[in-house]
């Protein structure tokens, strides 16, 4: 099917007004408000206190919707929708939910929304969600109900292309880093834990593998089409032939229309390793990352790498990597970040927020150099989103 | 018939631990609960119609494990949570 390429719609400016972090953690979401000169930081919250909170979004188009993906420790799984910047709550009339299962099957029922992302902006009202276990659905009502994508839900290659139960994160296999091409609504990629790099030119209608390139230790083919563990992908607005993520095997890049992953992360200092959960994107230069390695050697502890967090930043897509640490604990700081708890502003330069799953917020307004602890004492933080406040 | 609420369900029947819902089952009492209070239904029952873990659904302080259990006017339903983790 020929691809609907549409402009788009406007290049990303350079921000000035104050910043809000949108903020979901363990038990419950947060909103931190900074100053114009993000000097100052004031946190307001919990928002759905108890809940377990995986990821708050603000829709850009029209930037005072949002969306908070939700579920207790035993409630189901639902989505609740802000229409004026968190002053007011509804919930989903119709959250995500896969297809009652013929009689005698045993049918899959979503665990938690993990991720949402807003659909395309010639498309307003339009937003995706990724679920644990994997499933992709789409609203086009603003999130108030949602339909699977069954493209990809019932495809009958999914089984085999998530593995089981037991291949996924410790929490649940997830679906997440649903990215929209801003060329073209109905190009999509999407990331699995377990699963790998999946990529659609419909609109979600048929999807194929997009891993070659990318490790898979942890299977014993190792040119394997998918079964990958993509953590973090990302895709940079102002050039979207370009992808980068962080995977559990490395930090991997890839310039479309090529298939084939460059492993950047081999440019790392070895003692530090490539390993870890996010990946953010300067918002105006494609050749500009940042990411949060954690040590996954041997049992794999999953905290910053000999107990010294820091920020890893390359300026040249990944040919070289610069250590970011300045202000953050100099030892014995066994935090680490998950996958979208990292993000970035549009300011010049860009501020950078990363929050801890010790529930310390920590920000720098000069792109990495100089770290500030601006929240502390907050539960386990699972998602941070950077946005700029309604003027 | 009266049906108890648990308190992690309480945000959709605005602080009440117990309401009113009518049906000749637990399937029919559940459909008219979520009517009476959208969203509630979801909460304790998944998309393959199945209870979640933790939810206890009893019928006269007897577990109810089967949404077709029968019900009459004068029973008395009770929702319960198992809480559990950290």
């Amino acid at each position: 099917m020929a691809r609907t390429l549409v402009p788009i719609p406007q290049p990303h400016k350079i921000a000035n007004g104050a910043v809000a972090l949108l903020l979901g953690s363990r038990k419950g979401a947060f909103l931190l408000k900074g100053d114009p000169a993000r000097r100052t930081w004031k946190i307001q919250g919990p928002h759905f206190l108890g809940n377990i909170v995986h990821h708050v979004v603000l829709d850009p188009r029209d930037r005072k919707t949002i969306l908070l993906a939700a579920k207790t420790g035993h409630l189901g799984p639902t989505i609740f929708r802000s229409a004026d910047f968190g002053r007011t709550w509804k919930e989903a009339e119709q959250p995500p939910a896969f297809r009652k299962a013929p009689e005698g099957e045993n049918g899959r029922s979503v665990d938690h929304v993990f991720w949402l992302t807003p659909g395309h902006a010639s498309e307003p009202g339009v937003w995706y969600a990724g679920t644990s276990p994997q499933g992709i659905f789409r609203s086009e009502d603003g999130g108030r109900t949602w339909e699977g994508v069954d493209g990809f839900n019932e495809h009958p290659m999914r089984e085999r292309w998530t593995g089981g139960e037991k291949d996924g994160t410790p929490d649940g296999p997830k679906l997440h880093s649903i990215l929209v091409d801003p060329r073209d609504a109905r190009h999509l990629y999407i990331g699995m834990s377990s699963g790998g790099v999946f990529e659609s030119v419909d609109g979600g209608a048929d999807w194929r593998p997009l891993n070659k390139g990318c490790a898979a230790d942890f299977l014993p083919d190792p040119a394997t089409e998918y079964g990958h563990d993509p953590h973090c992908v990302r895709l940079h607005p102002l050039d979207p032939d370009r992808l980068y993520q962080q995977n559990h095997c490395g930090i991997y890049r890839l310039d479309r229309p090529g298939d084939t992953w460059v492993r950047i992360g081999s440019r790392m200092p070895k003692k530090v390793g490539d390993i870890g959960f996010p990946m953010v994107l300067h918002p105006r230069d494609p050749d500009v990352a940042w990411v949060f390695p954690m040590d996954g050697t041997e049992v794999w502890p999953r905290v910053s790498p000999g107990g010294r967090p820091a920020v890893y930043g390359t300026r040249n897509a990944g040919k070289s990597w610069a250590r970011l640490d300045g202000g953050l604990p100099e030892g014995q700081a066994w935090f680490t970040v998950k996958r979208q708890a990292m993000s970035a502003d549009a300011h010049d330069p860009v501020g950078i927020y990363f929050g801890t799953t010790s529930g310390e917020v920590w920000a720098s307004k000069d792109e990495g150099k100089r770290w500030k602890c601006i929240a502390r004492h907050l539960p386990h933080i699972y998602s941070i989103e950077a946005v700029e406040l309604p003027r | 018939m009266r049906v108890g609420i648990p308190t992690p369900l309480r945000s959709y029947t605005k602080g009440r631990g117990e309401v009113e819902a009518e049906g000749r089952n637990l399937t029919e009492l559940l459909a008219d609960l979520d009517r009476r209070y959208p969203g509630i239904r979801f909460r304790m029952i998944d998309e393959q119609e199945r209870i979640r873990p933790h939810m206890r659904i009893f019928v006269n302080r007897e577990e109810a494990r089967d949404l077709t259990r029968r019900l009459t006017p004068a029973d008395e339903v009770r929702i319960l949570q198992a809480l559990s983790g950290g």
